[in-house]
């Protein structure tokens, strides 16, 4: 046998590659289950973990439904479709999707007897997408708390979206300007207010050196709850 | 073949296992995947994971390729290589996703780079496509246990005087904070990680002066 022969080098790599590709598949698909479960639960503790609820995975999913009183799957004129289980939606897709046509989740949330809702985020940060939740209080208007992710962000620097220091900083800060007119909230780095005692600014400190992640945070808080404001104004009509 | 009689653990074999935990150490010695060294010893326990994940698919590529050693063209060796690490990170990737999530989140991009983990690739190249499979899995195992015991080393000293603890469980007493110490936030950051590999290879040629160049 002369391995350095084409013949011998097609012929290994052919069969290298198909083994390989069946090993892989084969523990991919036997795996699938546990891993999506992780994914679950850990979903469910982001959203616990926003309306200020911090427990660990495991127990999250125990406790998911004694907070989450409700799940609806918006249309964007603020009418429920039924027929969509809001839980199941993929974010992910969805925001690719025409914004008419997407089913925005909303999850309502029950909290020693105050109700807050819960609106998923996702956008893009610097080196691919950062998603998160944001806890409205009764008053559509306050921030209860939030919950950031992401996926490859630069450790100390966009990567600290995730820390306490920063998710607090957002705690009562208002969504709307002193008019009523829905303005998110901004990542500033102009702040005249580094202690963030000022409530009412719709602004939060920026983290140095993170400018694009921080503009991403803030883009994707307004894109996400804008598409809510036709359902909170059905709901406050009533 | 008269080396079968050779008995598995004979003094041969033996050094391939402990020369690189000292003697012949990856990192301090040959200053190979200093890199993954820096980015996961801030804590005990992805540095153990790491290890862990290390010692599996250096061993375990060590010896698929000592195998296939007499199959593989010579001319696509390094891409056959390249694609047993792949295979085997790929795995352990899977298995952490499954089985330790949280590690999993915390290792994240660093599981992937073990494909580029340079004493991964050297070892193959250097010792399992020219030896028996024994002895390539003694001398996978042997690297990369001499590669996680760095790590551990340096994780174990930057969690403690970093933050103040060890495994995520606080081992300070309140006590000794209460006097005026403070952990060291500098500890958490990458270059404490070069300067305490640095220390460590000053303490190693102290008492190894076996690793001292003759000028």
């Amino acid at each position: 046998m002369n391995r350095d022969s084409n013949k011998h080098t097609y012929i290994f790599s052919v069969i290298m590659v198909l083994l390989v590709a069946f090993v892989l598949s084969f523990t991919s698909e036997s795996l699938k289950e546990l891993q999506n479960a992780n994914v679950k639960k850990e979903k469910m503790q982001n959203i616990l973990s926003s309306v200020g609820v911090n427990v660990s995975r495991d127990e999250s999913e125990l406790l998911y439904k004694d907070y989450i009183s409700n799940e609806l799957s918006l249309k964007s004129d603020g009418s429920i479709d039924d027929d969509v289980e809001a839980f199941d939606i993929n974010l992910a897709l969805e925001v690719k999707k025409d914004s008419d046509i997407q089913r925005y989740p909303l999850y309502i949330a029950n909290v020693k007897n105050e109700k807050f809702y819960v609106i998923p985020l996702r956008g893009a940060g610097l080196w691919a997408e950062i998603w998160g939740y944001i806890a409205l209080k009764d008053d559509i208007n306050t921030i209860k708390g939030v919950s950031f992710d992401h996926k490859s962000e630069t450790a100390g620097l966009g990567a600290e979206i995730t820390e306490d220091w920063f998710i607090n900083s957002f705690t009562d800060e208002k969504i709307k300007d002193s008019e009523g007119n829905f303005v998110g909230v901004y990542l500033t780095k102009s702040n005249n207010d580094p202690g963030n005692k000022d409530k009412m600014d719709n602004e939060v400190d920026a983290i140095s050196g993170a400018t694009i992640t921080g503009d991403g945070v803030s883009d994707m808080i307004i894109e996400r709850i804008q598409n809510y404001i036709p359902y909170f104004k059905k709901i406050s009509s009533e | 073949m008269s080396k079968d009689k050779e008995p598995l653990f004979s003094k041969k074999n033996r050094a391939l296992l402990t020369d690189p935990l000292d003697d012949d150490n990856p990192i301090t010695v040959q200053v190979l995947g200093i890199c993954s060294a820096l980015a996961i010893t801030v804590k005990l326990e992805p540095a153990v994971v790491m290890t862990i994940s290390v010692i599996f698919v250096m061993a375990a590529g060590n010896v698929i390729v000592s195998i296939l050693r007499n199959v593989i063209p010579t001319r696509i060796r390094i891409i056959v290589q390249l694609l047993v690490v792949a295979t085997l990170v790929a795995l352990v990737d899977q298995f952490l996703k499954a089985y330790a999530y949280d590690v999993s989140k915390q290792l994240a991009i660093f599981i992937g780079l073990i494909i580029t983990n340079c004493i991964i690739m050297g070892r193959f190249e250097a010792f399992a496509l020219g030896n028996g499979v024994w002895k390539s899995f003694l001398d996978g195992v042997g690297n990369a246990a001499g590669y996680g015991w760095i790590l551990i080393v340096v994780a174990f000293i930057r969690e403690l005087f970093g933050s103040g603890e060890l495994w995520g469980i606080p081992v300070i007493p309140q006590f000794i904070y209460d006097l005026g110490y403070q952990d060291n936030g500098l500890m958490l950051l990458s270059p404490m990680a070069l300067i305490v590999v640095g220390l460590y290879i000053w303490i190693q040629r102290f008492y190894n002066r076996k690793l001292i160049e003759k000028d």
